[in-house]
């Protein structure tokens, strides 16, 4: 076995299918969800943390998922590498993965498929990156353990690759490769987490709050970092991120998410521009910027809804100033509002009216 | 306008680490007058929340004095002290740690009343307690009065805490990241919450934060101070510090900020720094303490003498031997 060809098994059946409607044309995919819900069992209750979410990945595509905590960006991110915890369960929904023009149905895949599948095809960086290296080992050892359990047992050619990997992401490679977790400042550890989640080549990876708790600097370095690396390596990004800046340095596309479901999904700039749903319209309005005029600010009134008892009909009514007595009703599908841009609210041409005066203004 | 309301005169505070001395605050004075917002502005282990600790009473300088209304708080007597640690609030960065989630909002907030003799009634703390819930938006009060700290949002947290810190009617209010562990849709709402407090009750601030952008927007009339490994670099007004930093490390950390503007952010002019790597506060640079990264390092300058803090223009102060030449130590 070598290359990275070796570990997913080709598949017992290929999957044919509806592609979700917002597949940017000719454009092929790397990832499709499709229909994806997932709920968590407490005491409480059911948690419905992810409702019905269908997206396409795009080849070399950077996708950012924002939203506030609770919205279910990490739970939607842990889904498609079948990660969740326990409690929780994929009610419904396909992921499919292409790779080679062959389709795999991530949920269905086995569970050694599934191991191949993680890191070598899908890696994913977590939120608490920073504990997420094993502190009574060298990060060699730990390169070594990840390239081994994925049957890439020679050690030289791993240590090439790790070499590689840690110059792109600035790194001093054969230090760092000797050192101990602790060693190594909160900046150093994410980026060898990056050149880590790269060690098997993967097509897709996931990256969830990759800055959050990174000092300025440092989240200058990692953006700068992340940006070389996809230019060199050619993998798709998915980005989970509250942080609005994030998104708009990295990603080419933008989906919010609230309570659950994408609300609007489209192009960067589409979405930062020219937004067609209150919630992201809300979002934009509540970030300062430091270049430029003094913007005027506004929360977005009330707080995110209980994924447990959630509010009728649209779930974002309760907060939202364009409401009527159809959002208490009914929740609208994701609906086409401009060129790759969709939007699930029944006023965003309200919302349209509205920037395109006050620009005017 | 009405004079200096808070001053730190020349204020270090070490700790012990093991055989070492760790230099968390070095050499920092600054006043803050009466009406004021000064925001402290830097990236984390620089030493501002510590110089918060230090201005709320609750840390003791290793070395300096801290004057309140001209007086020096640590010379003051038993009653003098008590009432500066009335005059002076704190509200924590974290408010699922700040509150004691055992006891009733009601509780928490008539415990200050009672200990400090502001009331001596139930009933009397009562009304008190629903006037202060009013004043951070969490109306009605009643709503509030009996339920614990798990039943509320991370906002409606911090609104408490800031009620709490208003219960002994302070002058002068430490905000350590306040707003930074509340989600990003509600955070306008604190901070204009905030600024009505600063118009209507006359409170100074002292507000605490790693956000530049959160720094302008509710310090605009204000000023910054930029804190880089335990002292103040550059201290101006809010306006000119954010369009015309002086001081390389403000220029750094401003051109290296991400903002939510897709075009502004990818187009930003950067400066490039010579070196990624925070120095250690146990083996910290010699001279400047920024030379091994500042872009404009001077050889035979800025690794020989330390900068100090020196008046470049009109309430702006700079540390720095390019900017402000022949003001070495």
């Amino acid at each position: 076995m070598e290359g990275h060809k070796g570990g997913l098994r080709p598949p017992n059946q290929v999957i044919k299918g509806g592609f979700a409607p917002l597949t940017p044309r000719g454009a092929d995919t790397t990832l499709s969800v499709q229909d994806l819900w997932v709920e968590y069992r407490t005491r409480r209750g059911t948690v419905k943390a992810v409702r019905g979410v269908s997206l396409d990945l795009c080849r070399g595509e950077a996708l950012a998922l924002i939203g506030e905590s609770g919205s279910g960006k990490t739970t939607l991110g842990l889904s498609l590498i079948r990660l969740i915890p326990r409690s929780a369960r994929i009610r419904a929904g396909r992921v499919i993965y292409r790779r080679d023009g062959q389709e795999y149905d991530v949920l269905s895949l086995g569970s050694e498929d599934l191991r191949q599948f993680r890191w070598k095809e899908c890696a994913m960086v977590f939120q608490s990156a920073l504990n997420a290296l094993n502190p009574v080992l060298k990060v060699w050892d730990q390169v070594y353990d990840t390239a081994s359990a994925h049957r890439q047992a020679y050690a030289h050619r791993t240590r090439q690759r790790a070499l590689d990997l840690l110059r792109l992401v600035q790194l001093d490679p054969e230090r760092v490769l000797r050192s101990y977790p602790h060693e190594l400042s909160g900046g150093m550890r994410q980026r060898v987490l990056l050149a880590m989640s790269l060690l098997l080549d993967p097509q897709v990876l996931i990256l969830d709050e990759p800055t959050t708790a990174l000092d300025v600097l440092t989240q200058r370095a990692i953006i700068d970092v992340l940006r070389r690396l996809r230019k060199e390596l050619e993998f798709s990004l998915i980005l989970i991120s509250h942080d609005l800046s994030l998104a708009a340095e990295l990603a080419d596309r933008v989906a919010t998410m609230y309570a659950g479901a994408i609300v609007e999904i489209g192009d960067v700039y589409e979405t930062f521009y020219r937004p067609r749903h209150p919630y992201t319209l809300g979002l934009l309005r509540a970030v300062p910027t430091v270049t430029g005029q003094m913007r005027d600010l506004a929360s977005i009134p009330g707080c995110p809804p209980d994924l447990v008892n959630m509010p009728s009909g649209c779930k974002f009514h309760p907060r939202c100033p364009y409401a009527d007595s159809r959002c208490q009703e009914e929740e609208l599908e994701l609906a086409q509002v401009g060129r790759g841009h969709a939007a699930a609210c029944f006023h965003w041409q309200q919302v349209q009216y509205e920037l395109e005066a006050r620009e005017g203004a | 306008m009405t004079g200096k309301l808070m001053e730190l005169d020349h204020v270090s505070r070490t700790f012990p680490v093991g055989n070492l001395r760790v230099r968390a605050v070095n050499n920092v004075s600054l006043a803050i007058e009466r009406g004021e917002i000064l925001c402290l502005v830097g990236e984390s282990g620089c030493g501002k929340t510590t110089t918060g600790r230090i201005v709320a009473g609750l840390l003791k300088p290793t070395a300096g004095r801290i004057l309140f209304e001209g007086r020096d708080i640590w010379a003051m007597d038993d009653k003098g002290f008590k009432g500066y640690r009335k005059a002076v609030q704190i509200v924590h960065q974290d408010p699922y740690a700040s509150l004691n989630p055992v006891h009733s909002i009601y509780k928490i907030l008539s415990a200050p009343l009672f200990r400090h003799g502001l009331a001596v009634t139930q009933q009397e703390a009562q009304i008190k307690i629903r006037e202060l819930l009013q004043i951070v938006d969490l109306t009605p009060p009643e709503e509030f009065l009996d339920k614990y700290p798990h039943q509320l949002s991370g906002g409606q947290r911090q609104r408490i805490s800031v009620a709490r810190a208003l219960t002994v009617n302070p002058r002068f209010i430490v905000a350590d990241e306040a707003v930074s562990m509340v989600d990003v849709s509600i955070r306008v709402s604190l901070l204009n919450m905030l600024s009505r407090l600063k118009d209507q009750l006359g409170v100074t601030f002292l507000f605490i934060t790693h956000d530049l952008a959160l720094a302008k927007y509710f310090a605009w009339e204000g000023r910054i101070a930029v804190m880089y490994l335990g002292c103040i670099v550059e201290v101006a007004a809010t306006p000119r510090l954010i369009n015309d930093p002086s001081h390389p490390y403000s220029r750094a950390l401003l051109s290296a900020l991400p903002e939510a503007d897709p075009e502004l952010t990818r187009t930003k002019k950067r400066v490039v720094l010579r070196s990624l790597d925070v120095p250690s506060l146990l083996d910290l640079p010699s001279g400047c303490t920024f030379h091994p990264r500042c872009p404009q390092f001077r050889e035979g300058l800025c690794e020989r003498q330390a900068p100090e803090l020196a008046q470049i223009g009109d309430n702006r102060y700079v540390a720095c031997h390019l900017v402000a030449p022949g003001m070495a130590s």
